[in-house]
């Protein structure tokens, strides 16, 4: 029999995933992501007396917290709040992507089970939300940074669309994978939690770079310097791309705050986790989508 | 005619795990689980034509809704193809998505695109979506306000706004009170009148009459019975019947003598009735002898097909009729001069047994039905005795 565009076909195989014409049958169901996430955020702004004003309050409590850390622990870095905004506000829509994505599947277990809608929409959903905040944020961010005078700094801006890039794919990567895991696992989501704290933590976002790369010296094992290994974490890199767009100087004031890299070889360095992320993207959509077809049954 | 949905040997295997790690700390743990295989669905093969409104039934967990979703590519089939053309909405729940903060309106919108409405075509049809579910003051409230029964109304008025080729309905034209309940068949038949195919799985067998024109009965995951929507009623009944009353066995004998016809006729000769309240009923049971027997017997009982209490049995040994040796085929007529019994459905179980031993030839149980109507709903001319006097005054 021929099969025309027309007849849908269902088989016990689960078809393969093409990418290109995946992504045409997520666009013709685009109506269903920007639904899901109009719901998501009106759910969770029209409830509250502040409401959008909630999604700047966590940058903002994050940074008179660490400022007050800083100050007691004289480490100083100029213009902190610069510096720890640029990279907070990355690590925010990976964490609230990453966290509330993988949860996307099983909340809403009732439409998995009833409705046929192409499932990459509730992933992707979790991290349009995580988006919409993290648009908001960073507007206040660049507002801030122009009221104050900091200024934008040329050519150093233009890392952040690689790093923004770069940092949106491996987010959706993980996403995938986590979401379609945690439908079998039930508690992946709380190892996840567990995960992200020390992930985070690994992550240059509150302390400067430069003083792991000054700790680690030039110490290597296996002939691989550990400051090549702190680099493996992908979000060390993409967080640094973002504070070398915004945060730009990388020593205020003789302060060394910035790792001592040249922008260029960082804008390599992003080049090649862009690259990986998008072939383990390839790979955990794979995933997602063979095991797609099972999460009405597995629910 | 072309089929707008082909289904060819669709089988379907759920696996029931026992102990099945449920998370990585269980899986880490723990050995193998242990799975036992249940089929769902055996080797099903159907064909609804373009334009055709086929009704599935069958008993609960017979497979009806796991077909359903098959077909509207929610679960995977084991094994087997379905090929289905043309737009399909699958109404397998009502609201979908629909979230309690939200108001109507909000929740129409987002309702419609999971049933692959776009914002422009809800802009166009929101007017009478609203009106159809009745809820012109509501639309603005958050849904948490709302009752079950205004929450149902939405759903379904959304539901029918979608614009499909294919319609699956799974259960969901049961809604709210009689009023809308009609009002949503109603659109149904719209929908019919349109040349949209459609295929309902309801448990409202009087519904699968009244609307469809094909039916397919599943029964333990196969198609059972199918073909004109009273025949396959008229079965499912019976293995309903067969489901309730656990002894129930609807034939056995040793069939030396068997019943080879069974003819329910109303005043005007043989008829799938319905018959007058006071009307008579004839009982014709044509009879086979292959075993020469002399102490035949036939009797019948009918009962009352809501209580499945027996108001009426007649035996041919009772009314002193000895049918005894025959070759061949013989044929045996009960006349009921008037059944008085209340309007509805009755069941005929007929027997063939000995006389003398209480033997059972063969008999069959409830396998034949009639239905009792008020005279005044038939429509046609029937035969009432008119008594004409003349006299002197």
């Amino acid at each position: 029999m021929v099969a025309d565009a027309d007849v849908a076909v269902r088989t016990s195989e689960p078809p393969r995933l093409r990418v290109v014409r995946r992504l045409r049958v997520l666009y013709a169901h685009r109506e269903i992501l920007l639904n899901l996430i109009r719901k998501e955020l009106k759910v969770k702004y029209t409830a509250s007396v502040l409401g959008a004003v909630w999604s700047l309050l966590n940058p903002l409590v994050f940074l008179a917290v660490f400022t007050f850390v800083v100050k007691i622990t004289h480490s100083l870095v100029p213009k902190f709040p610069v510096y720890l905004l640029s990279g907070l506000l990355a690590w925010n829509l990976f964490q609230v992507s990453v966290s509330t994505g993988a949860r996307s599947v099983i909340d809403n277990s009732n439409l998995v089970k009833k409705v046929a809608f192409p499932r990459e929409i509730l992933p992707l959903s979790a991290i349009g939300v995580a988006l919409v905040d993290f648009v908001l944020q960073t507007a206040v961010l660049l507002l801030f940074i122009l009221a104050s005078g900091y200024g934008f700094h040329w050519p150093e801006i233009v890392l952040y669309p690689l790093s923004f890039a770069t940092l949106v794919v491996f987010t959706t990567a993980l996403t995938f994978w986590l979401s379609a895991l945690n439908v079998r696992y039930r508690d992946v989501q709380h190892l996840l939690n567990i995960a992200l704290l020390v992930w985070f933590w690994l992550t240059p976002i509150v302390y400067s770079a430069f003083l792991v790369q000054d700790a680690i010296g030039e110490g290597s094992i296996l002939g691989i310097s550990l400051w090549d290994f702190y680099l493996v974490n992908p979000l060390a890199p993409i967080v640094l791309g973002f504070q070398r767009a915004l945060y730009a100087v990388p020593t205020p004031g003789g302060i060394h705050v910035l790792p001592d890299v040249t922008l260029w070889w960082l804008a390599a360095v992003l080049g090649i986790v862009l690259v990986a992320s998008l072939l383990l993207l390839l790979y955990t959509w794979r995933v997602f989508f063979d095991r797609s077809g099972d999460f009405a049954e597995e629910l | 005619m072309t089929a707008a949905i082909e289904v060819r040997d669709i089988s379907k295997k759920f696996r029931l795990y026992r102990d099945r790690p449920t998370s990585v700390k269980q899986r880490l743990l723990s050995s193998r689980s242990r799975a036992e295989d249940f089929w769902a669905l055996h080797d099903v093969t159907l064909d609804v034509p373009e334009g055709a409104s086929i009704g599935l039934i069958g008993e609960n967990g017979s497979g009806k809704t796991t077909l359903l979703k098959i077909i509207a590519g929610i679960l995977r089939p084991t094994a087997g193809v379905v090929r289905q053309r043309g737009r399909l909405a699958p109404l397998l729940e009502l609201g979908a998505g629909f979230h309690p903060e939200l108001t109507g309106r909000e929740n129409v919108y987002l309702n419609a695109s999971f049933l692959g409405l776009t914002r422009k075509d809800v802009d166009r049809v929101y007017e009478s979506i609203v009106a159809f579910a009745e809820l012109e003051d509501f639309m603005d409230s958050q849904v948490k306000f709302y009752s079950s029964g205004m929450l149902v109304r939405l759903g379904f008025a959304v539901a029918v706004h979608v614009d499909p080729e294919v319609l699956l309905i799974d259960e969901v034209l049961a809604v709210g009170d009689e009023a809308f309940q009609a009002k949503c068949v109603e659109r149904v038949r719209q929908f019919q009148l349109d040349g949209r195919t459609i295929v309902l799985v309801t448990h409202a067998l009087d519904m699968v009459v009244a609307i469809c024109d094909r039916a397919v009965m599943l029964h333990r995951g196969r198609v059972h019975a199918s073909g004109r929507p009273d025949d396959v009623v008229r079965d499912m009944r019976r293995v309903l019947l067969g489901v309730t009353d656990p002894n129930f066995v609807p034939e056995e004998g040793t069939r030396e003598v068997e019943i080879d016809d069974v003819e329910l006729m109303g005043a005007s000769g043989p008829a799938e009735l319905p018959l007058v309240r006071g009307g008579p009923l004839t009982i014709q049971v044509d009879v086979r002898m292959n075993v020469p027997v002399d102490d035949l017997d036939v009797d019948f009982a009918i009962l009352d097909g809501i209580t499945n209490h027996p108001v009426l049995d007649a035996r041919t040994s009772a009314k002193g009729i000895e049918i005894g040796r025959f070759d061949g085929e013989r044929r045996v007529r009960f006349h009921i001069g008037a059944f008085p019994y209340r309007t509805g459905k009755y069941w005929v179980t007929i027997g063939l047994s000995s006389r003398t031993t209480g033997h059972l030839y063969h008999v069959q149980t409830q396998r034949y039905t009639f239905d009792v109507v008020e005279a005044e709903r038939i429509q046609g001319r029937i035969d009432v005795p008119v008594g004409v006097e003349v006299e002197d005054l």
